[in-house]
C-alpha cells in the first residue's frame, strides 16, 4: 500500500529523509505559518504541524496543514488523543485525507496541566497505539472503529513518536514494538542528546526486528544557548540533555553558544547517521526554524530528492 | 471507601449566610474513616460555625445528627421526625448521601459541606489514595492489579507516556507512574512481555459516559 506521501516515497526509496516541524500560531493569521513554512521551503521531505503542543491553544493541525500544502510542502498532520474523542478522531482524519494531507502522527498528547488551560477536561478515550490502529482501520480496510464501512476510504502515511529517554527504559523498545504492531510506519522520536542512550535503545529496537518494519527519524533539537539546555534538561519530563553538552554550552563565551548549539547538532547528526536502522532525521528547531537550511546544508543532506 | 475533602470554611459560611436553623449531617460510613465527615467533624464544623456566627453576632442553631448511612433509606427516614424543624441541612456525607438526603426531603435543601473526590484506600495513617473510577469494566487482569484508567494521568492502556520519569508521573511528583508500577509488576511475576499486548480501544458506554448507571437485583426487590 502506498499514499500520496512524499515522506513516504524518499523512505521507502532507501533515502536519508529530513523533516522538521512548524508549530502553529497563536492566532488567526495565515501568514505566521507561511513565514516559518519559507524556512524550510526546499529543506525538508515532509513538515509535521503540531497539534496544540504543550497543551497551549493555536490554530488547529490540520488549517496549518492545509497553509503548508499551499506552499508545496508535504504536511503530517499531527493528532493528540487528548482533546478528541474516537468520534472528532475519524472525522479529523477523513477531513484531512480530503484536503489532500497525506501523513498522520499519531500521539498521546501532553497532559493540560502545562498549557494555558489547565483547568480543561481531557479526553483520551483512545490512547496513541489506538489512535495508530484506528488510523490503519481507516486506511486499510476502510472501516470505522464501530466497524461500519467508510464510504470513500482515507489514505495516509501512519506515523508515532518513541521517547527512548523516558522510563521505564527496559520497556521504550518494546513500546515502539507495541506501535509498529499497531501499524506505525514511521517513527520520529524525542530530541537526540544523549547519543549512547540513543544507540542503545536503538540497539534494542533492532533486537526486536522493528527497525525493518517501522522507518525511524532521529530527533533532533539544536540549541540556542546554555539557557536552553538547562530548560530542557531540567524542565521538560522526558528530556535527557547530558552534563558534558551543558558544560560545553557553559563553557562557550554567550555569543558563541547558537554557534556552539549548531554544531553539536551537526556532531549529532552525524552520530546518528552511523546508527544502524536510522532512515532519517526529524528536526524540531524550536522557534529558531530559520536554522533549518544551514542545519540541512551543513549535514550535507541538500538537495532534497525533489517531490 | 469514598474520600472526600472539607470545603473551604468561607464558602461554607456563605452558603449558610440565609439560614439559622441548621441540621447538620455526618455519616458514619467512608467518611468517617478519611476522617472529613464523621461525627467528630460535624462537632468541629459545627463549633467553628457557631463561633463565626457568635462573633458576627448573628443567632444560629445546629443540630449535629450523623447517620449510620447517609445512602440508605432506612436511616435517611430516621430524619423525619426533626428534619423540618430545621431552614437547612448542611451536609458532611459524600455527593450520594448529600443528594439522597435531598430526594427524600423535597421541601428542604441540602447543601454540601464537602468536595467528594475519589475511591480510595488508607495509604497510611492520614493518607488517602485513589485507586478506582469505577470505569464499570476492570483491566486489573490484564494490569496485574494496578489500573492505568485511574492511576495514569492520561488514563493510557498500552504503556506509558514520554513524560514518565525516575518512576513519577510528570504530571504530579508525588504520584509514582501507573505504567511505571506495571511494569514492575509484570517483571516481579516475570511476565514482563504481557506488556507487548495491545489493549484494545475501551467500552466506555458501561462508564459515566454512558449516562447514570443503575444495579437492579430482581430477586432482592421487595
Amino acid at each position: 500500500m502506498s499514499t500520496a506521501s512524499n515522506l513516504e516515497r524518499v523512505l521507502k526509496a532507501g533515502i536519508f529523509a529530513v523533516t522538521s516541524e512548524c508549530g502553529p500560531p497563536r492566532g488567526a493569521d495565515p501568514e505566521a505559518v507561511k513565514k516559518k513554512g519559507g524556512f524550510l521551503s526546499g529543506y525538508v521531505d515532509a513538515v509535521n504541524v503540531t497539534d496544540n503542543q504543550t497543551s497551549v491553544v493555536r490554530m488547529s493541525s490540520l488549517s496549518a496543514c492545509l497553509i503548508l500544502k499551499t506552499m508545496g510542502f508535504d504536511p503530517v498532520m499531527q493528532m493528540v488523543c487528548r482533546d478528541r474523542n474516537r468520534i472528532a478522531i475519524q472525522s479529523d482524519i477523513l477531513g484531512a485525507a480530503a484536503l489532500g494531507i497525506n501523513n498522520i502522527l499519531c500521539l498521546s498528547g501532553d497532559h493540560q496541566k502545562f498549557g494555558d488551560h489547565p483547568t480543561a477536561k481531557n479526553v483520551f478515550d483512545v490512547d496513541s497505539i489506538q489512535l495508530i490502529q484506528c488510523v490503519r482501520k481507516m486506511v486499510d480496510d476502510g472501516r470505522f472503529l464501530s466497524g461500519e464501512e467508510i464510504k470513500g476510504k482515507p489514505s495516509l502515511f501512519v506515523g508515532c513518536a518513541a521517547n527512548p529517554f523516558a522510563d521505564p527504559f527496559e520497556i521504550r523498545a518494546m513500546r515502539l514494538a507495541k506501535k509498529a504492531v499497531a501499524g506505525a510506519q514511521f517513527v520520529q522520536t524525542q530530541c537526540v542528546f544523549n547519543v549512547g542512550k540513543f544507540g542503545k535503545w536503538m540497539e534494542m529496537v533492532r533486537d526486536l526486528g522493528v527497525h525493518e518494519k517501522v522507518h525511524i527519524l532521529a530527533g533532533i533539537t539544536p540549541m540556542k544557548s546554555v539557557g536552553m539546555a538547562k530548560y530542557m534538561k531540567n524542565s521538560v519530563p522526558g528530556m535527557d540533555v547530558p552534563d558534558d553538552l551543558i558544560k560545553r554550552m557553559q563553557d562557550t563565551p554567550k555569543e558563541k553558544q547558537a554557534e556552539e548549539g549548531i554544531r553539536i547538532c551537526l556532531e549529532t547528526i552525524e552520530k546518528v547517521r552511523g546508527i544502524k536502522g536510522v532512515s532519517g532525521i526529524h528536526i524540531m528547531a524550536i522557534e529558531w526554524e530559520q536554522m533549518v537550511p544551514e542545519i540541512v546544508r551543513s549535514a550535507g543532506l541538500y538537495p532534497r530528492p525533489s517531490p | 471507601m469514598i474520600v472526600a475533602d472539607r470545603k473551604p470554611f468561607q464558602e461554607i459560611i456563605e452558603m449558610l449566610a440565609p439560614y439559622s436553623r441548621i441540621l447538620l449531617l455526618g455519616c458514619n460510613e467512608c467518611v468517617t474513616v478519611c476522617a472529613v465527615g464523621g461525627a467528630k467533624e460535624v462537632a468541629v464544623l459545627a463549633s467553628e460555625i457557631r463561633l463565626r456566627r457568635a462573633k458576627e453576632g448573628i443567632p444560629v442553631e445546629i443540630k449535629e445528627v450523623t447517620l449510620e448511612r447517609n445512602c440508605d433509606p432506612e436511616y435517611v427516614e430516621t430524619l423525619q421526625p426533626f428534619i423540618n424543624d430545621f431552614d437547612v441541612a448542611l451536609s458532611m456525607a459524600c455527593g450520594c448521601g448529600i443528594q439522597f438526603v435531598g430526594e427524600r426531603y423535597r421541601n428542604r435543601i441540602v447543601l454540601p459541606a464537602v468536595n467528594t473526590t475519589f475511591y480510595g484506600v488508607t495509604e497510611q495513617h492520614g493518607v488517602w489514595a485513589e485507586r478506582c473510577q469505577g470505569c464499570g469494566n476492570c483491566v486489573l487482569d490484564r494490569t496485574l492489579g494496578i489500573c492505568p484508567v485511574t492511576r495514569c494521568a492520561k488514563s493510557l492502556f498500552n504503556g506509558p507516556c514520554g513524560g514518565s520519569q525516575g518512576g513519577v508521573c510528570e504530571v504530579n511528583k508525588e504520584t509514582p507512574c501507573a505504567w511505571q508500577l506495571i511494569v514492575d509488576r509484570y517483571k516481579e511475576m516475570g511476565v514482563l512481555d504481557r506488556y507487548l499486548e495491545i489493549q484494545p480501544v475501551k467500552d466506555w458506554s458501561v462508564s459515566r459516559d454512558g449516562g447514570p448507571r443503575k444495579r437492579i437485583r430482581e430477586d432482592l426487590k421487595i
